[in-house]
């Protein structure tokens, strides 16, 4: 059973075509990747995927349900959870808060409970703290719950939106940009972190990525757009082979030059 | 053991500004001091329990003992009460969910208007019958009554401006009150539910229950001397209890997706914060509390109009909560403390020792200067009359030095802290 299927979404902004008619599959238990040259569409692809925005035309299922018009919130609770393109942590709260404000969804007290501070409230909030304190060191933030995100350094600003895309408890985990600004070990660490999540963390990933080392080190499946349009997909091996890919990457061949992938 | 050393020092020192002002119960700056151990208790390292106990020493026993002597020391510490519960309500929506809101003091002339049209003679002029005023004990149902009614008006304000964010939210919300104000001046005619600009009044005060009580104690008191110490703790009941409620809220899943909204409105959404419920839940709790605020208001002043409920208002609440610190509870409820105090002991007490110098016909002689006769001294020159500067300056030297606020709100305060 596929865990999404997106099937002939289209997004217009104006008269800009941003995603043309764009199918993708992904089954449970895989790592795949979505790349393109800028403004290719991946992170509108994102955006509609977790309803932020919404999509002129197609289908967005997930486990057989219709994510199309579910705001951003029902959709985390159904189980999807990101990360953003330019960090998007809470600057002014600690990590730990961080972390707890992404388990909101499964955070049952409702507004009395937490006035009159019923029974159940006070072992429901310290349970919360130590699985959020679980996905700190997961994470390897351990020792910095404390700080203010805006205190952190880069990666570790980067690691926490991780930690906190988990703390909703998703099936499917929507990464955009997870290595931008990293350096090749702090990537690498990231990609071990990867695989050690899938299965045990998440049943699924889908990672927005312009590292090739990274997408082609981790991705069962690579889906490739231009323009709005998806022009590839299959395995790494696959796609690095595919001619359109190579056009769009670095132009078309012209004088009888080969451009070599 | 260091903490039990520390509080014994600030029992000293409460002893001695209490004392203090015992022996000079009309010196404003002894009284200041006597506030300040407050602040004291707050920041010196002592145990919960001590600090709890102290404070409520200084706050139940020790604060109306000394307004028996001097009355006005009691009207500054209702005064001070009703713009802490005002500036702790909008703390919720500004501090902790960062929708600038410029309107707040709409949701005060809701609970005053409240209770001032049905616990006046108001009320007959639309309703026949002359069933009205009702008696003095419909107060305590009009004060839980009017957290609903501002829940209610604070929800139903919310749903229209949620798309609105910044500054076009700041806009709406400053019209609201104004619409407010306006339909208050002008809802006379052609029925007459709020009298207009002349205002409502006599508004009944709440009920003396424990009148008998004292008297079978053998203390036998004029109501108009009991009023003061009366509101006084129904004022101090209804800090202490926003107060729970905001730290409860504060200390939980329904806080931090507040502070998470304020920090980044699309992440806290896409983290599973229903976003729209979060903000008109933070109007709605913020709007409670000023309603509950206005019916104790409306039932000391006696008299009520249109002229207490002005835009300035809203802009002295919010510059109390930006004074202390966004989204600190501490923070909030020293801010309303010393903007209330300075304006009206403070700027007041300077106004008074200006015209006691005038009217000594002192001359002073300077030297190189010649003589300078002090009665002189023009009238513009009395603080008083710069309230509003001062508060300029200072939220412009704040910005400059301290954005963040006297006392802003700690990092690591996930630790829940248990108690209330």
């Amino acid at each position: 059973m596929a865990l999404l299927r997106i099937q002939h979404v289209t997004k217009r902004f104006g008269g800009l075509l941003a995603l043309d008619r764009v199918d993708l599959v992904l089954e449970q238990g895989m790592i795949a990747s979505l790349i393109g040259p800028n403004g290719a569409g991946k992170t509108t692809l994102f955006h509609i995927l977790t309803g932020i925005y919404r999509p002129d035309e197609g289908e967005v299922c997930f486990e057989e349900r219709s994510l199309v018009g579910l705001t951003p919130d029902q959709i985390t609770a159904s189980g999807i959870g990101r990360t953003f393109q330019n960090i998007r942590l809470f600057g002014q709260m600690s990590a730990l808060d961080n972390v707890l404000v992404g388990m909101h969804s499964r955070i049952e007290h409702g507004f009395w409970d937490i006035l009159f501070r019923r029974v159940g409230f006070n072992d429901g909030e310290r349970e919360a703290q130590i699985q959020a304190l679980e996905l700190i060191r997961l994470v390897g933030l351990q020792g910095r719950e404390r700080e203010w995100a805006h205190h952190l350094s880069y990666g570790e600003q980067r690691r926490l939106e991780v930690a906190r895309a988990l703390a909703s408890r998703p099936k499917l985990l929507l990464l955009d940009e997870p290595t931008a600004g990293m350096n090749t070990s702090e990537s690498r660490a990231l990609m071990s972190l990867l695989k050690e999540l899938l299965g045990k963390y998440v049943q699924t990933i889908l990672l927005i990525e312009h590292n090739m080392r990274v997408v082609m080190g981790v991705s069962d499946q690579v889906t490739v757009l231009d323009y709005g349009e998806k022009i590839a997909e299959g395995s790494p091996d696959q796609v690095r082979e595919n001619q359109r890919v190579i056009e769009a990457y670095l132009g078309r061949a012209q004088w009888g030059v080969r451009a070599s992938g | 053991m260091k903490g039990l050393a520390s509080g014994v020092g600030l029992m000293a020192f409460i002893l001695c500004s209490s004392l203090l002002v015992y022996s000079f119960p009309q010196s404003a700056l002894a009284f200041i001091l006597f506030e300040s151990s407050l602040l004291l208790i707050y920041y010196v390292p002592t145990p919960g329990k001590i600090k709890l106990f102290l404070s409520s020493l200084v706050l139940v026993i020790l604060m109306p003992f000394l307004g028996s002597l001097n009355g006005y020391y009691l009207e500054v510490a209702i005064q001070v009460g009703i713009y802490v519960a005002l500036a702790l309500g909008l703390n919720i929506v500004v501090g902790l969910a960062g929708l600038l809101n410029l309107g707040f003091v709409a949701f005060f002339a809701i609970g005053a208007y409240l209770w001032a049209i049905f616990g006046s003679p108001q009320a007959n002029e639309f309703i026949p019958g002359s069933l009205f005023p009702l008696s003095p004990w419909w107060f305590f149902v009009f004060l839980p009554l009017s957290i609903f009614v501002g829940a209610f008006t604070g929800a139903l304000l919310g749903l229209p401006v949620l798309r609105l964010r910044g500054d076009y939210l700041a806009i709406v919300t400053l019209g609201f009150a104004e619409v407010i104000r306006s339909l208050v001046n002008n809802l006379d005619k052609p029925i007459n539910f709020t009298n207009g600009p002349r205002g409502i009044t006599p508004i009944e005060k709440p009920p003396l229950f424990f009148q008998p009580v004292l008297e079978f104690f053998g203390f036998g008191a004029s109501p108009a001397s009991l009023y003061p110490f009366y509101f006084y703790f129904v004022v101090l009941f209804l800090v202490a209890m926003i107060i729970v409620v905001t730290r409860r809220l504060d200390n939980s899943s329904i806080g931090r997706a507040w502070k998470a909204i304020r920090e980044d409105e699309i992440a806290a959404a896409a983290m599973g914060v229903p976003v729209v419920r979060m903000k008109l839940l933070a109007f709605a709790v913020g709007a409670s509390f000023a309603s509950a605020v206005g019916v104790v208001f409306a039932a000391k002043q006696v008299f009520i109009n249109p002229e207490s409920f002005t835009f300035m208002e809203s802009i002295g609440v919010l510059a109390m909560v930006i004074l202390g610190g966004m989204g600190s509870i501490p923070g909030t409820v020293l801010g309303a403390t010393v903007v209330t105090v300075v304006n009206l002991q403070l700027l007041k007490g300077l106004s008074l020792w200006l015209n006691s110098l005038r009217q000594s016909g002192i001359i002073l002689t300077l030297p190189f200067l010649g003589t300078f006769d002090l009665s002189q001294i023009p009238a513009q020159f009395e603080p008083a009359k710069y309230e509003r500067m001062v508060f300029g300056l200072v939220l412009i030297l704040m910005m400059i030095y301290r954005p963040q606020g006297i006392l802003p709100p700690r990092r690591g305060e996930a630790k829940s802290d248990g108690a209330p």
